[in-house]
């Protein structure tokens, strides 16, 4: 089954171990995520690519309990949306990165939890094309 | 600089209102704010219209007269009202004019807000995946306050539940109905720790103020309240704001914390001396942060003031006095010229079932809004 990324340039796919594709200033080390061509800090136009930590920490989350409008682009209705975990997740010493969880009920959600990146399939187009998206899932303790 | 007066104030009832454009409630606000300073509007001198939805907020001179006068236009997100009554206040300041007229009005389709996320310097793809929401933004930055501060569910049900109240003694409110903490706690939770009666909604709605050089305000009316200053920020390196895909680690405070500083800097005023306050309660969890952003609290001391009701009308701290956006909707155009008709009639002592005891001095508006804007004013008799 062909199985294509939602947006280029956001996570490294295929690969084994995916990561997602942020930028660091090369003057003043700010990093962004997706990347982006001048510093949100400095600036200046030197942004460089950096591949972003697979496995990061939770430093806050909300839930998403209602279908998002348009241009929320899942293929869901009303009727066949699935509530899902939004966190902002720590990777690395420098950026924290907006993403899907893959748990939605608070109770398996906590601050500081272990998290690591996936790719998952985030719509099945009509010619069964699944559209991967990324998101963070509770990481195995003792990792 | 010349010091701004406000000699009349007036409102469009917020809510729901069929067919009724957003330009004519903001001709119906103009006029009602002209009725308020005694005014008529060939004595008013240039303009600044606010709105999210209208292209041209200035076509309200097509219902009030076609004068010629230089009327602007500006959208700002939820600050875009704090922007029309800085930029009015400024021209004042100095000296290109004597009297001219802040407006803000909208028209909101029902449901959270959206639009196309590039527009707001996120990446085209932030809407697609389902990321593109204020809402979110918000659930996350009151949950990892609660989570640092020891803020309870319950405080978040007490501040709507206060908002609903006072939405009751206005007559201008879109929702006037009490709802109880226990009802607020176990309406449909929309974004974790956030219900659906903890947020306000998207409406319709007009606001206008008429603003006068200081020195003449006394010839228009015998109560002038005073704009002593109007601060707008935008948020810094380090700060996590709404509709960012990513923040940086090194932390910054927000937009608001700039903004209040340099407003109680410029007015020479400090929190200790505000009786009425207004600030952006998009949901039950903003108001409280924005109460400690705006210097009315420590953090975490919101969870004991709520609970002593030191924020209703009668309460040291009255916040939100008609009801904030929790009662009132959004009209994002109108929504900060709302606050400060509100203030105008705390400080004149107009405010009817509402009205703050104590012959209130010094009232207080804060604006904050996509994608990361704040606007602070402060107001004295």
């Amino acid at each position: 089954m062909a199985q294509v990324p939602f947006a280029p340039d956001v996570f490294t796919w295929p690969a084994e171990k995916p990561q997602l594709i942020g930028a660091r200033c090369a003057s003043c080390a700010a990093v962004t995520f997706p990347a982006q061509d001048s510093c949100p800090r400095c600036g200046k136009l030197e942004m460089e690519q950096l591949l972003l930590p697979r496995e990061g920490t939770l430093w806050t989350w909300t839930t998403q309990d209602f279908l998002p409008k348009e241009p929320y682009a899942s293929g869901e209705t009303p009727q066949t949306f699935k509530p899902f975990g939004m966190g902002l997740v720590q990777l690395g010493d420098d950026v924290r990165v907006e993403g899907r969880l893959t748990v939605s009920d608070p109770k398996q959600i906590r601050f500081g939890m272990k998290l690591e990146l996936v790719i998952y399939p985030f719509r099945t187009d009509g010619d069964g094309t699944q559209v991967m998206s990324y998101a963070f899932a509770p990481a195995e303790e003792g990792n | 600089m010349e010091d701004v007066a406000i000699i009349g104030v007036g409102i469009h009832p917020f809510g729901r209102f069929g067919d009724k454009s957003a330009i004519q409630m903001g001709a119906e606000a103009i006029r009602s704010a002209l009725a308020d300073a005694g005014l008529e509007w060939k004595q008013v001198q240039f303009a600044f219209g606010g709105s999210c939805e209208v292209d041209n907020p200035d076509a309200v001179v097509g219902l009030l007269g076609l004068t010629g006068i230089p009327f602007m236009d500006v959208y700002n997100g939820c600050a875009t009202a704090a922007t029309a009554l800085d930029l009015t206040a400024d021209a004042i300041r100095f000296g290109k004019y004597d009297i001219g007229v802040a407006v803000g009005m909208d028209k909101h389709a029902f449901g959270a807000f959206t639009a196309d996320p590039v527009h707001y310097s996120a990446p085209p793809w932030y809407g697609d995946i389902g990321h593109f929401l204020t809402t979110k933004f918000f659930g996350m930055k009151i949950n990892r306050y609660m989570h640092d501060h020891g803020i309870s569910h319950q405080t978040l049900a007490r501040v709507a539940a206060k908002n609903y109240r006072n939405g009751v003694l206005n007559p201008n409110a879109f929702r006037r109905k009490a709802i109880s903490e226990e009802e607020i706690l176990s309406s449909a939770m929309l974004n974790y720790p956030l219900t659906k009666y903890m947020f306000c909604s998207p409406d319709e709605g007009a606001a206008a103020v008429v603003l006068c050089r200081a020195d003449i305000a006394r010839r228009y009316t015998s109560n002038p309240i005073y704009l002593r200053t109007s601060v707008l920020r935008t948020r810094t390196y380090g700060a996590h704001e709404v509709h960012s895909s990513w923040a940086a680690v090194e932390p910054a405070e927000a937009p608001t914390v700039y903004a209040s500083r340099a407003a109680y800097e410029a007015a020479g005023i400090g929190p200790g001396d505000v009786d009425v306050i207004q600030v952006q309660d998009t949901d039950s969890g903003a108001e409280i942060i924005h109460m400690a952003e705006n210097g009315f609290c420590a953090d975490g001391e919101q969870e004991k003031l709520l609970a002593e009701g030191a924020t209703e009308i009668g309460g040291r701290l009255p916040v939100n006095t008609d009801g904030g956006l929790i009662a009132n909707g959004e009209p994002v155009g109108a929504s900060g010229l709302r606050q400060i008709h509100e203030l105008v009639l705390q400080l004149r002592g107009q405010a009817g079932e509402r009205q703050v005891p104590g012959n209130p001095r010094v009232g207080y508006a804060q604006l904050y809004g996509a994608p990361g804007t704040a606007g602070v004013s402060i107001v004295t008799t």
